[in-house]
């Protein structure tokens, strides 16, 4: 469960976000869409206690983020390529993000193994640093990264930009594996309503750092969204 | 059009986001460039009168002819390692209406309008006037001091071209070597040699325009070499070669520090910046054969102590002051993820106290120079791992800059602030003064002690100062995140 109360942010005189209360049950996958400048990675970074709020505060799992950093045991995270270590292969990147999240090499072996497909055959084992991969490259070994360690939360910012068609469709199909048995809470934010409304089963819309509209999605929302942004 | 990137060079520089911060930087370079343009002044003014007392039977320009050999070798194998060719972000030029052409003959010739070209001038040119007055040949000192601009301007390009093959600096480190031997057991002047072919320039002037000739075509190479370069996939295809990975699987016995360490050890050795401060390493490590030498410092012991923790710190230093902007291009990521900002450090100390003990045991020969000199190092060894890892850690939470880890070390000041500067003064100016002072009112072995017992106290308060050091960083934690995300 994250519970947001009384959340606002403000550089200045400008207010970047404000979102009286949001509450995102565990095991739920949660959508966040919005135009440029709407809040959305404001608010991710501010759950990840990388900016701090100006008033409020966002409670992960019963721990309030900007006081303890326990959430960090239970939480992983892929906002940009900022968050891949460039000088590292993408193997010794896995293998140190394993160490820190209580895993052995072959933990770290078994667990990727998985993703096979994932990759494509062009990020493991490539004797490459991260920085010479490709933006698409780059972007699937962070968001691998992100789900290591058998995390309770996952938070990723626009993870299907920069994809390929068909690593899109299978990123799809791995995030919703992921929320199958409602114990891992995904937050993922996109500017694409139809990948949203396909992986989420909750989109919350973004304004200028408002919430303005919080919808179950169902049939109608791909339809809903697409007339709300389209004025 | 030239006048579009002038003003573009222009906005660059001043409104590069780092501009106002690293101003302080800027001016001390500034009269680093002073210093040795006054001083090369100098030399030039007075050169040919010291030279004219010292070999009296012997011409002035002669004399300085037949040195110009190592003279050339030398600023080539400087620039080889100092100067890099002009950058010029030509990216968004690409796809505008401009001719590759003229992207290249601006980058040219700004080139031949840089720091190392001029600061010679500042020697041969008043140097050719005080030989006119002193009644040479006008055309033959004009010509000769012609040559010397063209010789500059050929280094110039010639370096361009040579830039990343690392065999022609063996070459030439071999060739200064060589030719000093020759010299040295009289089998050929080759150096010698060289010099008649610029006493005949003074002869004849008309021969300098063989260097004209030869800058001329330097450049056309030049030209020819970056004009095919101007594409993306060129710009592009230096950075994809296959890397092999050393196998670091031995620091795991350092147990939950091993993946800090890991990746310091490779950020190291991966990335240009930190890559080329590998060089400082050697260069630090032999900081004492400056001094020890020179029987002037011979009684100055508290020289001692500045080599000491000088030649076992440099890693400490040079590592430790971009403590933690090494990682800022990833601090995000790090700052989300699990594990104590104590274990961070700790590698980060671990690795500093490692590398003060090798570079310790490396400088063991020191004590050719007395058994003093081995002495006063040990008390600096543990100096510096008691007192200066602390205080370059707790420095390090001052830093505010990131730091591009592509980036050549040498005259780089990306990252350097007031604090880099400030930090030198408990970090070697202290333990030297303690030492000086305690040396001269008491003795040699109470000094070196005492030094060595700051270390110990040090070492013995670790825990409580990487407490605190720890809490300072935490504290600090927001504003290093907003820092790091700043691009230059």
């Amino acid at each position: 469960m994250i519970q947001t109360t009384q959340l606002s942010k403000k550089y200045g005189k400008a207010e970047v976000l404000n979102i009286e209360s949001l509450e995102i049950p565990t095991g739920q996958s949660f959508g966040l869409v919005g135009n440029n400048g709407a809040g959305k990675t404001t608010y991710f970074n501010m759950l990840l206690d990388l900016i701090r709020p100006t008033t409020g505060a966002i409670t992960n799992h019963d721990i309030v983020v900007n006081q303890s950093e326990d959430w960090k045991n239970f939480t992983g995270s892929f906002i940009d390529e900022s968050f891949l270590i460039g000088y590292l292969t993408p193997d010794e990147y896995f293998d140190f993000i394993g160490d820190l999240r209580g895993m052995n090499k072959a933990d770290v072996k078994v667990f990727l193994t998985q993703f096979g497909e994932f990759f494509n055959d062009e990020v493991l084992g490539k004797k490459k640093y991260l920085r010479d991969l490709s933006k698409g490259n780059q972007k699937k070994a962070g968001i691998i990264a992100a789900m290591m360690g058998s995390p309770k939360v996952v938070i990723l910012d626009e993870p299907f930009a920069n994809l390929d068609p068909t690593t899109q469709i299978r990123l799809k199909k791995i995030l919703k594996t992921l929320t199958d048995n409602k114990a891992v809470t995904v937050l993922v934010s996109s500017h694409d309503l139809s990948h949203v409304t396909e992986v989420c089963e909750r989109i919350v819309v973004l304004d200028k750092g408002h919430l303005v509209k919080d919808i179950e999605t169902s049939q109608e929302t791909l339809k809903e969204l697409e007339s709300y942004f389209s004025v | 059009m030239i006048s579009h990137f002038l003003s573009l060079e222009w906005k660059q520089f001043f409104r590069s986001s780092s501009f106002s911060k690293s101003v302080g930087a800027k001016i001390l370079i500034g009269f680093f460039a002073l210093y040795f343009a006054a001083c090369f002044l100098l030399i030039g003014i007075g050169g040919y009168w010291i030279l004219k007392k010292q070999f009296p039977e012997q011409d002035p320009l002669v004399l300085v002819n037949s040195f110009l050999m190592y003279v050339i070798v030398a600023d080539l194998m400087f620039r080889y390692l100092m100067q890099k060719l002009p950058v010029m972000n030509i990216k968004p030029l690409l796809v505008l209406p401009i001719q590759k052409s003229k992207i290249v003959h601006f980058i040219l010739i700004k080139s031949s309008l840089s720091f190392f070209n001029i600061m010679g001038l500042f020697f041969y040119v008043p140097f050719s006037v005080v030989l006119i007055t002193e009644g040479y040949s006008l055309e033959g000192v004009l010509g000769w001091l012609a040559s010397m601009i063209l010789i500059i301007q050929s280094i110039n390009f010639f370096n361009f071209l040579v830039n990343k093959n690392n065999s022609v600096l063996v070459a030439l480190l071999l060739l200064l070597i060589f030719g000093y031997l020759i010299q040295y057991f009289n089998w050929f002047d080759l150096p010698g040699f060289i010099g008649h072919g610029f006493d005949a320039v003074y002869q004849s002037p008309i021969l300098s325009l063989l260097f004209l000739c030869m800058v001329i075509g330097l450049y056309i190479v030049n030209f020819k070499q970056l004009r095919s370069e101007v594409y993306l996939d060129a710009l592009i295809s230096e950075q994809t070669k296959e890397i092999n990975s050393a196998d670091l699987s031995f620091l795991e016995r350092l147990g939950d520090l091993a993946p800090f360490i890991k990746n310091d050890l490779r950020l190291m050795w991966r990335n240009k910046r930190t890559k080329s401060s590998v060089w400082m390493i050697a260069m630090g490590l032999l900081y004492g054969l400056f001094f020890y030498p020179n029987p002037m410092y011979a009684d100055m012991e508290f020289i001692y102590v500045l080599v000491g923790i000088f030649s076992t710190g440099t890693l400490l230093i040079n590592f430790g002051q971009f403590i933690p902007a090494w990682d800022s291009g990833y601090y995000n990521m790090l700052m989300s993820q699990n594990f104590k900002y104590e274990r961070y450090l700790k590698s980060k100390f671990t690795i500093m106290t490692i590398s003060v003990v090798a570079l310790f045991v490396l400088g063991i020969p020191y004590v050719y120079f007395g058994w003093k000199v081995l002495l006063v190092h040990f008390a600096a060894m543990i100096y510096n791992v008691g007192v200066n890892t602390h205080v370059i850690l707790y420095g390090g939470t001052f830093n505010r800059k990131r730091i591009n880890l592509d980036e050549k070390a040498a005259f780089n000041f990306q990252g350097t602030g007031a604090v880099q500067w400030i930090i030198g003064i408990p970090l070697m100016i202290l333990p030297m003064a303690i030492f000086g002072l305690i040396n001269w009112l008491i003795g040699f072995e109470i000094a070196t002690a005492t030094i060595a017992v700051m270390g110990f106290v040090g070492i013995a308060l670790h825990k409580k100062l990487m407490a605190a050091i720890t809490k300072k960083y935490i504290t600090n934690k927001y504003v290093m995140i907003h820092a790091f995300n700043q691009e230059n």
